[in-house]
């Protein structure tokens, strides 16, 4: 059995951990808020850009002419998986769930004889990986310095991207990160967005008569770099909403388990001490007896 | 019968504006200035680096866009735009250090056309904001 000493020395220990876990957990909570307030602020932009990018590509009448951003290469060897991690840790599942998705999907490429690069953004998604797949990964990419989640941030790894695909690096562009649901919960998600996929297209009677100035494909060109700009902007935003709810209920967790400890250490202490004291007890009074 | 129609402008980090009372917008069309009344057709287009003027009962407002992308339909105006700058707020050496910064890009060979021409309305445009 420990001694007193020993005994004392991981309460305190344990305390002052508690004490980091709780400062940790009230800090994500404060940013938590301006984080996804942020992230509700940035989806109007991304929604009305979808909206207008889906109205745009059913006006188009010549499919086949269409930028290739939106109708792809054609083909489907070379993948580029764009993973979005965050730049810390201490935030439970949040970057290995990432990783996790990610993970499964190179596999599946791998195994369809398919090829891949990786970009990653965060120092965390490099870190875990590295070890597996250092020759795949082409750039590493964090923003450690920038503060908050800025626009000018997404569209470096824009152009970054679209500069790639138009030296026709890779096919199929996907990008990984977590979606924000709510504190407890966030989704790891992996979204095309070259070429664009337009599974929520409208039904053909719904479509809209618009005029275009100038022409479709002249506005499409345009338009669709700064889309992608767009969603990665809007990736970065759930992301970072999701980091600081992961690290707060995590931080939480980790409160809440320090507390457990220090309840258990202190009844352990208590009860050594007692039994020293009645040790102390017998041997006086076995010794007057003696006498 | 009320002549005003709404407008939306939206950045990517938030939104910028929106208004209910909108009577006319002019915009910076990539071809050329346009004016938006009430019951104009659905039209989708980008913006040129310009002047953004907005016509209300509270009077005119003035803006200064660098891109963007217009949308009207059913009288709501959506203008999604990453930099736009309320023009009597505007910062003085934000205007100049933008400018020499322009003014440096179109010194370089390998330019189009088409980027050519944004970046020389650009010039145009905060050359006059400055000189104001």
């Amino acid at each position: 059995m420990a001694s007193l000493d020993d005994l004392k020395k991981r309460i305190t220990s344990v305390k002052s951990t508690q004490k980091i876990t709780k400062a940790m957990k009230m800090v994500a909570a404060a940013k938590l808020k301006k984080a996804q307030e942020n992230a509700e602020k940035g989806r109007p932009y991304s929604e009305k850009m979808n909206n207008i990018i889906l109205n745009l590509s059913n006006g188009i009448s010549d499919k086949e002419n269409a930028p290739k951003l939106l109708a792809g290469t054609g083909q489907d060897k070379v993948h580029l998986c764009v993973v979005l991690t965050s730049d810390r840790g201490l935030c439970g599942g949040f970057n290995s769930n990432i990783i996790k998705k990610a993970k499964a999907y190179f596999s599946k490429m791998a195994s369809e004889g398919k090829n891949f690069k990786i970009i990653t953004v965060g120092s965390k998604g490099n870190d875990q990986l590295k070890r597996q797949y250092n020759d795949k990964i082409v750039e590493r990419i964090s923003f450690k310095d920038s503060k908050n989640v800025n626009f000018f941030d997404a569209e470096k790894v824009s152009k970054m991207i679209i500069e790639s695909f138009q030296k026709n690096e890779f096919d199929v562009c996907t990008i990984f990160y977590n979606k924000f649901k709510n504190v407890i919960t966030q989704i790891p998600q992996a979204q095309q967005i070259i070429p664009l996929k337009s599974s929520d297209t409208k039904k053909e009677d719904e479509k809209d008569n618009y005029e275009f100035e100038p022409e479709e494909d002249e506005i499409l060109g345009n338009l669709l770099p700064k889309n992608i700009s767009t969603q990665i902007f809007k990736a970065m935003l759930e992301n970072s909403a999701s980091e600081q709810g992961s690290r707060m209920s995590a931080m939480d967790n980790a409160t809440r388990n320090a507390g457990e400890m220090v309840d258990k250490l202190t009844i352990q202490y208590n009860r050594s001490r007692q039994a020293a004291i009645t040790k102390e007890l017998i041997e006086i009074i076995s010794g007057a007896e003696s006498l | 019968m009320s002549e005003e129609f709404k407008l939306e402008i939206v950045n990517p980090e938030k939104s910028f504006l929106s208004k209910e009372d909108v009577a006319e917008v002019l915009v910076p069309a990539y071809e050329g200035d346009m004016g938006i009344l009430k019951d104009h057709i659905s039209i989708i287009s980008f913006l040129k680096p310009g002047i953004l003027k907005v016509f209300s009962k509270s009077g005119e407002d003035k803006y200064y866009v660098e891109d963007g992308i217009i949308e009207f339909k059913d009288n709501t105006l959506s203008i999604l735009t990453s930099s736009i700058f309320n023009l009597d707020k505007i910062d003085r050496s934000y205007v100049s250090q933008s400018l020499s910064e322009t003014e440096k890009l179109l010194s370089k060979e390998d330019l189009d056309d088409q980027s050519r021409f944004l970046i020389s309305q650009k010039i145009d445009v905060l050359k006059s904001i400055s000189s104001n």
